[in-house]
């Protein structure tokens, strides 16, 4: 087992030497030719001089963008230079608010459904059409009701995070084992008991489930929702600095949210292990 | 009403048929029989005859088409503290301890205990079925015969005043099945517990029941007969077999669940059988006498001798 964790470790870091050691071979500043007898005033006038930049970015420059932004990542010179952790801080917090809401409503009203055949029924229609819609179609009516670009944020992560969750809670808590319920039933255990000591535990891992998926789906989501609001956060840093053809930077921010989401990821994954229950 | 602790009368349980439209024959119908106070009773019978539907009925977790179930001079309408139920798989919740889940009993019949009393009191019933030093386990960490223990202390563990156990050694193997019959022989004759069994198991049904209900196949299903168990009540699994009386009451039930359970059931049985007051027998005390039945006088049941040949 350990054997073959190394040897994946070995892999993977041949893999990122290779895919860098492409990356810089593709990225190598071409020789300029048929510029030999010119002359070389001329040419820097021509803006062809002996660096040549403007084209992809090669790795050792992203490094540097690297470098630079990690050193000094809470750094706050205005509007628009901002250091990474303060940009991810905007982008985590409108998630964490929008996500934290989704839970409010979602957990206790896929519970409710859950419990009832009935409102499953009625709701399905709902949840079936609003499902598949995507969450920055919201944009629009948010501004113009919400009139808040920041709230407005929020709440597409609100409507995106609590689909995943609704159905999963619905579904977990409609399919807890009969034998459990019928145990409660025998043991005439009043209804809030049996929600929060049976049910829920029993539901538990499923909805966990949910909500892992909602926030990764959150997490896709901010990134879009920040480059149409502007202001702050990871989305519009990433958009800024396209207009800004920076492509080290923004290199450099794909990576940043790429990280950030795998640790969202195993923080609910190792929430759903300990709600997880081997039967 | 009698003195009888149980009492269930004309019982009958139709499910509604597949698609909506009509209905289906009945599982079970006219179902009559009592239990006293102490008493032990297995029913006994082939799948879909409406054994499991009797039980849930009697604990409350199903509703009856018609007829009635009565305890201790009360209608039995709903699930109550007063019945404790043990499950075909067990039914523990695996997220609690062994104690958790007898405690999770414990604390529905009594809120007002303190915590140490109903450890103390969850650890008393644990230790009554072997489990004492596997308090904090979780049940996915034993084995099917421990599981099922822990579920028999759960059910003991509210003093229930009659039990319900529905095959409750169903998923057991042979070896582990006996030793937990024969600790459920102990304590039932030790607390003098009322108990209403479904098995599969002829041999269980002997051991430990004081009467076995016979019921005929479904639909229609009905009580055939009442096996009284005559060997005295001091039994054990390594002795029982030695009694003459055994194989004569063993070969009756499984002579009715082999050959004549079919028979019951239907026009034919209904010329002779009385549902209301299905016949008592007592096949260990004379195995040449002929079930005691209301037969019309000069009437021949020809698949009742052919029984009594066997």
């Amino acid at each position: 087992m350990r054997s073959l964790k190394l040897k994946a470790a070995v892999i993977s870091l041949l893999l990122f030497l290779l895919f860098i050691g492409a990356w810089h071979m593709a990225t190598l500043p071409k020789e300029s030719t048929g510029l030999a007898g010119a002359d070389a005033e001329y040419a820097a006038l021509m803006g062809k001089g002996a660096e040549k930049s403007g084209g992809f970015p090669p790795p050792l420059e992203v490094g540097r963008a690297f470098v630079k932004y990690l050193a000094d990542p809470v750094y706050d010179h205005g509007p628009n230079d901002k250091g990474i952790a303060i940009q991810l801080g905007h982008s985590l917090a409108r998630v964490g608010l929008g996500f934290f809401l989704a839970v409010l409503v979602a957990v206790p009203l896929g519970f409710v459904i859950g419990m009832s055949p009935l409102l499953l029924r009625a709701f399905d229609p709902f949840i079936q059409v609003l499902k598949p819609i995507s969450p920055l179609a919201w944009m629009p009516l948010a501004l113009y009701t919400l009139k808040d670009s920041n709230v407005s944020g929020i709440f597409v992560i609100f409507i995106c995070s609590i689909w995943p969750m609704l159905i999963n809670t619905a579904f977990g808590v409609a399919s807890v084992r009969r034998d459990w319920i019928n145990v409660a039933r025998t043991l005439e255990v009043n209804p809030l008991r049996k929600a929060f000591l049976v049910i829920l535990p029993a539901a538990a891992p499923t909805i966990l489930t949910g909500m892992r998926i909602s926030m990764g789906i959150a997490w896709l989501v901010i990134v879009a929702a920040e480059m149409l609001v502007g202001g702050t956060g990871i989305g519009y840093f990433v958009w800024n600095e396209w207009n800004n053809l920076a492509l080290p930077n923004v290199i450099f921010a794909i990576t940043m949210i790429g990280v950030v989401g795998m640790l969202l990821d195993m923080i609910f994954g190792r929430l759903q292990q300990l709600v997880t229950y081997r039967e | 009403m009698s003195a009888h602790f149980l009492i269930v009368e004309a019982l009958k349980k139709v499910y509604p048929a597949q698609g909506g439209g009509g209905t289906n024959a009945p599982v079970f119908e006219d179902i009559h029989f009592h239990i006293d106070k102490g008493e032990f009773v297995c029913i006994v019978g082939h799948s879909g005859c409406g054994k499991t539907t009797i039980l849930n009925v009697l604990a409350g977790l199903e509703e009856a088409t018609a007829g009635d179930a009565f305890m201790d001079g009360r209608e039995v309408r709903g699930p109550s503290l007063d019945r404790g139920v043990v499950f075909q798989g067990h039914a523990l919740m695996p997220w609690m301890s062994v104690l958790g889940n007898v405690a999770f009993a414990v604390k529905s019949k009594w809120p007002e205990w303190s915590k140490e009393k109903v450890r103390e009191h969850c650890a008393g019933y644990l230790e009554m079925v072997g489990l004492g030093d596997a308090l904090d386990k979780k049940p996915a960490e034993l084995s099917g015969g421990m599981k099922q223990r822990v579920g028999i202390a759960r059910a003991f563990a509210i003093q229930p005043k009659m039990l319900l156990l529905d095959e409750p050694f169903g998923a057991l193997d042979a070896l582990t099945r006996g030793t937990i019959q024969d600790e459920l022989l102990k304590i039932v004759q030790a607390t003098h517990q009322t108990v209403f069994m479904i098995t599969h198991d002829v041999d269980e049904a002997i051991l430990l029941a004081d009467k076995i209900l016979l019921m005929s196949n479904g639909p229609h299903a009905k009580i055939a007969e009442i096996v009284e168990v005559t060997m005295p009540r001091q039994r054990t699994r390594a002795g029982i077999h030695h009694d003459p009386q055994y194989y004569r009451i063993r070969n009756h039930l499984v002579d009715f669940l082999v050959n004549r359970s079919k028979t019951y059931a239907g026009v034919e049985a209904e010329m002779f059988h009385d549902p209301r007051n299905p016949p008592l027998v007592q096949p260990g005390l004379d195995g040449e006498r002929a079930p005691v039945l209301a037969l019309p006088t000069g009437m021949a049941a020809p698949q009742l001798k052919q029984v009594i040949n066997h």
